[in-house]
């Protein structure tokens, strides 16, 4: 295997309903601000790989136009996922495990969840046959899991609003985060329920945003970074879909990843972790068996911005972005789609 | 054989599942420019300062070199036919009396076509490098179809090769 | 290209109009199921899952992939969606090569599938979306323009295009999981099909199918050992560009060429016409043939109409590159599937295992896919002997 790093990331200020920019125009200064930190110019990006839905931009080939943001030409060697972006970035490190001649990768993902309702968008990703008709939508899903996680005894609402309490903290010193604050336990569970076990602090924000990582191999990771995110471990898993065949106290895919991923190999210093839900935060961390030192969501998690089909990436970039500053160590990335952590990404970042 | 029995037996081969979701579209700023002069009767184009083409509508980034574009300006609302195909089928939203010409329409002085509507006159009197001037509607909305359509100025055809390249 | 890899198993479904008696389940494991039994494999043997189809909006389901994990047995495995507009059958293919190229995976299934008749097709891609110009004339309307062009600056006569629809679709005759089987066909019923998007006729377009198509790909150290046949991978490249950029050459696109001549390096090639024992190439609209035999390299530029017009590419004319053997996607197009079924049919050839549309002796061939306007594009290169 190749050594492969993050080298450089950049992200869009995450709002809550961007109304001047699309998408590619949101991309666009993104892109360069990502370039220019990493040293590159666009014609010396040798793979680019980007991750969107359609379902969510409300149209078909709704990565096609985001290609304008990036300036393809001469032609590029390019790749689309109907994913988060987190597995675009597993497809350029593919591409570059693949092919000696890829050295350098640039990933971009993006959403505007402003423009549908994503609790109604996110239903169409059911079961088109059983599920989709019953028309349950994503915040009730999770609120399943979270009564599951009560009722086997293994969490309480005080400890969903616990994590939101410290995801909405950590926040506070993210400038590109859409929410922040102090908040005491007590005063957000005097908030009222969304879906009974599940309370506003405990759904992650709607937001509008864009993300880039650049990732490059060996010696030219070495020679345009000072210190290098090296991704050490990197694997993705999934588990059926339907929530009444799930544990929902367990995510059996993101426990295999993280051990294909390697992350018990070492001390964790951070991680951040796609947990949409804050009982998703409990199950993630028991699955990817994360000490109690270590520092989870240092960014403020998807509870400060949620990008959707970017939020993957972005925790990719916020790992690698303290490694690179030598703020950490070793970190953890996470990334997940499909309702109640149903596919995960585990990948493990070093700065040696 | 009772209902029930009848409907057992015969298999399921298809359901529907009504989906409905609304969104509210963004435009962009390089549009809601463009469609903002369009309602004035003006057609704006830009210019990359990297390339030097003038992009039709105007972009916001250069679709090639990926750097910020220039300022929008006005261009001319007449131009060549590049090429075109008549259509003699109608599809589910369109309003058109087939057959109708749907061409790429270069507007003087720009790098990238339009497409759009080439009327009065015969479908088959249409030809590459025919000269075309827009025709607006009296009612103008921040829409491209405040051009109803483009139509033949008379004006001497120009010659495949002036315009070959944007093939 | 990394570690060396091969398909050892090819699954396709019967394509049609409207495949009423599976689901999306029932369509992708019986092209799956049939893959892996080509293999002599099982779905427990399988490390990686690579899928891929156009537009979510075609069946109506976002990601469907999620809810289809259990069907395709990838509980506990890796489950990998690609969607790159029409060429995404083709790149799908490409993906599932790199995951074993890498390293990463042994032995890899892919599947690129599509049920077009859920959903009203030029609603599904050519929405009205307010704001965005509207496309006046679908889908050929798009591509008869440039269609037009070629015509103009190769001077072409008037009944290439309709000698390319005459042709695929003979050649689909031998192939039993074509759509369209017209065995009275005539080059005259195809003159006189109606002009729809003038210079396209009707009978010179695709049909809109409802199909799968899946590949089991394996590293050396399993296709060294396998009791099927292997397609040995030569080499597979991509190249995307602009949709709508100032002075593109939108008849003959520069990332098709590039594309072209980077999966050509890396298998050897430096004739096409002359190394390649046939080719499975995505002509959606029958002019799109000459027009790649240019881009591709087969002739030069303004030349591609005399090879198709002299029968190169025609199996029952005995041509030398035949082109299309199983009917191309002139003869059966469930978008998502349509560049897999490229792929897969290029693999099956020098396989020998493409039956009554088999080229004698085959041992090179090349498959392409294409999609968006002419600016997406995924090729590979396979054979009988290993690289
Ligand atoms: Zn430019």
């Amino acid at each position: 295997m190749r050594d492969i790093a993050i080298i450089a990331f950049a992200q869009s200020a995450n709002k809550r309903n961007e109304q001047i920019y699309n998408e590619a125009e949101i991309l666009a200064p993104v892109a360069r601000e990502a370039l220019q930190k990493a040293g590159l110019k666009k014609e010396e990006i040798d793979f680019t790989c980007s991750g969107s839905s359609d379902y969510l931009a409300g149209q078909p080939f709704s990565f096609v136009i985001a290609l304008n943001a990036i300036g393809a030409w001469p032609p590029i060697q390019e790749s689309h996922v109907e994913a988060d972006a987190a597995w675009a970035l597993y497809e350029c490190w593919i591409a570059m495990q693949a092919d000696e001649s890829i050295n350098t990768s640039l990933v971009y993902g993006f959403g505007k969840q402003s423009m549908g309702s994503p609790r109604d968008v996110m239903n169409i990703l059911n079961d088109p046959y059983v599920e989709t008709p019953l028309w349950c939508d994503t915040i009730s899903m999770a609120a399943l899991q979270g009564r599951a996680l009560i009722d086997a005894g293994l969490a309480t609402e005080r400890d969903f609003a616990a994590v939101a309490a410290r995801n909405l903290k950590h926040a506070k010193s993210n400038p590109k985060a859409q929410c922040k604050g102090d908040f005491t336990v007590d005063e957000l569970l005097r908030s009222p329920t969304l879906a009974s076990p599940l309370r506003k602090h405990d759904c992650p924000p709607i937001t509008d945003g864009a993300c880039v990582v650049i990732l490059a191999a060996g010696d030219t990771a070495k020679k345009l970074c000072k210190r290098p995110a090296w991704i050490r471990g990197i694997d993705h898993r999934i588990d059926v879909q339907a929530i009444g065949r799930r544990d929902l106290t367990r995510a059996p895919s993101a426990q295999i990843a993280a051990e294909k991923a390697g992350v018990g190999a070492g001390k964790v210093d951070i991680a951040e972790l796609h947990a949409l839900f804050t009982p998703q935060d409990i199950i993630l961390r028991k699955e990817l068996g994360l000490a109690s030192d270590c520092v989870i969501n240092p960014s403020g998690g998807v509870h400060q911005g949620n990008p959707m089909m970017g939020t993957g990436l972005v925790r990719f970039g916020e790992v690698a972005d303290r490694i690179i500053r030598g703020e950490a160590n070793r970190g953890v990335a996470h990334a997940t789609q499909g309702p109640c952590l149903q596919q995960n990404m585990v990948a493990v970042l070093e700065g040696k | 054989m009772s209902e029930a029995q009848s409907t057992e037996k015969k298999p399921v081969t298809y359901i529907n599942t009504p989906v409905a979701v609304k969104y509210d579209y963004t435009a962009g700023k390089a549009t809601s420019d463009f469609m903002r002069a369009v309602a004035q009767g003006k057609i704006l184009g830009n210019r990359c300062p990297q390339c030097n083409r003038v992009y039709v509508p105007n972009f916001l980034v250069c679709v090639q070199c990926a750097v910020p574009m220039g300022e929008p300006f006005e261009v001319p609302d007449s131009g060549i036919v590049l090429t075109f195909c008549i259509v003699n089928i109608k599809f589910y939203d369109q309003v058109l009396e087939v057959p109708y010409v749907s061409a790429y329409v270069l507007l003087d002085g720009t790098d990238l076509p339009l497409m759009h509507l080439v009327q009065e006159c015969n479908v088959n009197d249409v030809r590459m490098g025919m000269r075309v001037k827009a025709v607006w509607k009296e009612e103008l909305s921040p829409s491209l179809e405040s051009i109803r359509y483009f139509k033949p100025t008379g004006e001497p055809d120009a010659a495949l090769e002036t315009f070959k390249e944007y093939l | 290209m990394g570690r060396r890899c091969a398909v050892i198993g090819i699954g396709q479904t019967k394509y049609m109009d409207r495949n009423l008696a599976v689901s999306h389940r029932g369509l992708i494991r019986d092209a799956a199921n049939k893959a892996l039994a080509d293999a002599k494999m099982t779905w427990q043997d399988i490390d990686c899952i690579v899928i891929g189809k156009a537009p979510d909006t075609i069946e109506g389901v976002m990601m469907p992939e999620l809810y289809l994990a259990d069907a395709l047995g990838a509980q506990g495995k890796p489950l990998f969606r690609v969607h790159t507009a029409g060429s995404v059958g083709g790149s799908t293919a490409i993906v599932g090569t790199k995951m074993v190229a890498s390293g990463v995976h042994d032995r890899v299934l892919v599947i690129g599938w599509q049920k077009q008749s859920e959903s009203q097709a030029t609603w599904a891609l050519s929405p009205r979306i307010p704001f965005q110009p509207p496309l006046t004339a679908g889908a050929g309307g798009f591509f008869a323009p440039h269609v037009r062009a070629y015509i103009r600056q190769s001077n072409a006569p008037d009944h290439i295009g309709i000698k390319v629809a005459y042709k695929d679709r003979k050649h689909a005759l031998k192939n039993p999981y074509a759509h369209l089987h017209q065995p009275d066909l005539t080059l005259e019923a195809i003159k006189n099909s109606p002009m729809l998007w003038d210079p396209i006729r009707f009978g010179e377009t695709c049909p809109s199918s409802d199909g799968a198509c899946a590949m089991v790909i394996v590293s050396e150290k399993y296709a060294d050992r396998s009791a099927s046949p292997p397609a040995w991978i030569h080499g597979t490249a991509w190249r995307s560009e602009p949709t709508i950029m100032a002075g593109r050459d939108q008849v003959n696109p520069l990332g098709g060429r590039e594309c072209a001549k980077d999966v050509y390096r890396q298998a050897g090639v430096t004739n096409p016409r002359k190394d390649f024992d046939c080719a499975e190439i995505y002509v959606p609209f029958s002019w799109f043939e000459p027009m790649w035999l240019e881009n591709l390299g087969f002739a030069e530029r303004g030349e591609g109409w005399k090879l198709t017009d002299k029968g190169a590419t025609s199996l029952d004319e005995g041509g030398d590159i035949p082109w299309n053997c199983s009917g191309g996607v002139l003869s059966s197009n469930p978008i998502g599937a349509s560049g897999t079924i490229r792929f897969a049919e290029a693999a099956m050839q020098v396989r020998g295992t493409a039956g009554e549309h088999q080229v004698e002796g085959a041992k090179l061939a090349l498959g392409h896919a294409y999609g968006g306007g002419s600016q997406f594009f995924a090729m590979w290169v396979v054979g009988s002997k290993k690289p």
